[in-house]
């Protein structure tokens, strides 16, 4: 067959298959079938968020009456100076490094027992379902188990759990600490596994297909794509538990949130505002320290 | 002994209920009977949507059939407990047409997780921070001109640099079924049959089955002894090379629509032949 044929044969069976595509969208495919969704998914969120506006009586236009704004007034102007005399300075010292030391012990052990719950529940490295796409029943309970367990320590506010540990085990940051390990334990497995779970899974998949262990498919699979976002979520909860620990500081959890409490009773508004400066150090640093761990792995 | 042995095998799409708009898709791959020999080498051909894939998916144990018979290594995979099962998968190796490098891991690390189904999992730990056997994994690379990329990251090589570093943790796996799909699609014609010509000799230096997918008719006739041509889920013909001829190539690639058939519509076998419109050699 001659080049100058061939491209002529070639054009003519185009023009065929073109005239033989008819002029509309076949039926099947005339309506997005995402669209429905989209659209159940806005309604939804109105119906949800609205009545929860109400009832938190969601009001932002107090803010601006005048009794308010001379109460803000009065609060900012004995807050201008901060409170620094040495002896006060070095108490504050110790006491923010026991807050982090709260945080920091909280968040570790939270590690110790979310780490393995989100190897159990993230069903992306299922052996079982490779190939079929079931899992076994005995395996989606244990994971549905393991679901309800982090359910329940994080459905209970860690303010809850710190009332609790003070009751038992006394004033002091131990009950802060175990308040912060219960509560973040549930929190983040639930995100760890999410985030495993929202990573592209053809490298885990393939690992699988070859034989690995699931383990070893995680850790030369997921964990690559997902370290840095894994890693700047903890860091965030770390800056959520120092916030977490001042908040049970009040209920007598140790830390600054204590001393705070103490100083407000006294009406000690410089005191309370070298304290907040404390507290927006200590968050930037954890923002600080997130962006440099995210350079390093992204 | 034959490493495979297919007999009237049908497996379906994966999660075809969710994909498909209504009524009962057409399965993958349909009343499929093949036997391939321990060492044997064969080129898989046939246009995009044919089947391939999902026929290596279905020989890695990657894909349960939905009936037919099916033993690899003498074993019926799916009849086997799982751990059993997965252990049989440590014995295959399957090669996907992208390569399952996740892009922020190095090279040697990627490559040597070709033996993660052997190691212990702190042999795996530890490897992730000092890599365990850095000299094979560069050897692997050396031999697709890619040695001086042990220690890059893989986001940072090109397309047909990651297809071949893919390859390469397979000359590290230890299989004895090496499934390969599409190894040629990123590359230039002289890499093309280097990477063939490596694959053929590694394959045959341990007696391991080749399985390899090839869009590339002209290098699979020359490189494989054997030829499949998968048509619409059935296979079309399964010959020795010498047996092939060009009328049988033009017949498997004629009339290929141009776009994918309507899922109402009747069998591909049944719709009239187009003239010459999609064939592509």
């Amino acid at each position: 067959m001659s080049a100058r044929s061939s491209t002529q044969l070639a054009a003519q069976s185009a023009a065929r298959l073109a005239a033989q595509l008819p002029a509309q969208l076949p039926t099947h495919l005339r309506r997005d079938p995402a669209w429905r969704g989209r659209i159940m998914a806005c309604l939804l969120t109105v119906i949800i968020v609205w009545p929860m506006l109400v009832l938190s009586e969601f009001k932002p236009w107090i803010l601006w009456d005048w009794q308010s704004l001379s109460a803000t007034g009065r609060f900012l102007s004995d807050f201008l100076v901060p409170a620094h005399d040495p002896e006060f300075l070095q108490l504050l010292l110790r006491e923010t490094w026991q807050t982090v030391a709260i945080a920091t012990a909280g968040l570790a052990l939270a590690l110790v027992v979310a780490i393995p719950a989100t190897l159990i529940i993230t069903d992306r490295l299922s052996i079982s379902a490779l190939g079929t796409g079931r899992t076994r029943l005995p395996a989606r309970l244990l994971r549905q188990g393991v679901r309800w367990i982090l359910i329940l320590l994080r459905s209970v506010p860690e303010l809850v759990w710190a009332l609790l540990f003070v009751r038992i085990i006394g004033f002091g940051p131990t009950a802060g600490v175990l308040a912060i390990a219960l509560t973040y334990c549930g929190m983040l497995g639930k995100v760890y596994a999410e985030i495993l779970e929202s990573s592209d899974t053809h490298s885990t998949d393939t690992l699988l297909a070859n034989g690995s262990g699931r383990l070893a498919a995680l850790l030369y699979g997921a964990l690559p794509e997902s370290a840095s976002e894994l890693m700047s979520y903890t860091v965030y909860r770390w800056e959520c538990a120092i916030r977490g620990s001042v908040v049970m500081g009040f209920v007598g959890a140790g830390g600054l949130g204590q001393r705070m409490d103490e100083s407000m009773k006294m009406l000690a508004g410089a005191e309370v505002s070298s304290m907040l400066l404390v507290f927006v150090l200590l968050v930037a640093l954890a923002d600080l320290f997130s962006k440099i761990l995210r350079r390093r792995l992204g | 002994m034959p490493t495979y042995h297919l007999h009237h095998l049908t497996v379906r799409h994966r999660g075809a209920s969710s994909g498909a708009p209504s009524g009962v898709p057409l399965p993958a791959l349909r009343d499929l009977s093949l036997t391939i020999d321990q060492g044997e080498q064969l080129a898989l051909i046939g246009p995009s949507g044919a089947g391939k894939t999902t026929l290596l998916a279905t020989l890695a144990c990657a894909q349960q059939p939905a009936s037919g018979t099916f033993t690899m290594f003498d074993q019926d995979p799916w009849a086997l407990g799982e751990a059993a099962r997965h252990r049989l998968r440590a014995r295959l190796f399957l090669a996907p047409q992208t390569p399952p490098l996740p892009p922020r891991q190095r090279v040697v690390t990627a490559v040597l997780a070709a033996h993660l189904p052997q190691w212990s999992i702190w042999r795996a730990l530890a490897s992730l921070f000092k890599p365990a056997d850095p000299q094979a994994a560069w050897q692997a690379l050396a031999r697709f001109n890619l040695g001086d990329k042990l220690y890059s990251r893989v986001d940072r090589l090109s397309g047909g640099e990651r297809q071949r570093c893919g390859l390469a943790r397979l000359l590290l796996s230890p299989a004895e079924a090496l499934l390969v799909d599409e190894p040629l699609s990123a590359l230039d014609p002289v890499l093309s049959e280097l990477t063939l010509s490596t694959l053929r000799e590694e394959a045959a230096a341990r007696n391991a089955t080749l399985v390899c997918s090839l869009h590339q008719v002209d290098l699979a006739l020359a490189h494989f002894p054997r030829i499949v041509a998968l048509r619409a889920g059935r296979i079309a013909f399964d010959l020795p090379r010498e047996q092939v001829t060009p009328q049988m190539i033009a017949q498997l690639y004629q009339g290929e629509p141009a776009r994918p058939a309507p899922p109402a519509a009747p069998e591909p076998e049944t719709l009239p032949v187009k003239p010459g419109a999609g064939a592509c050699l």
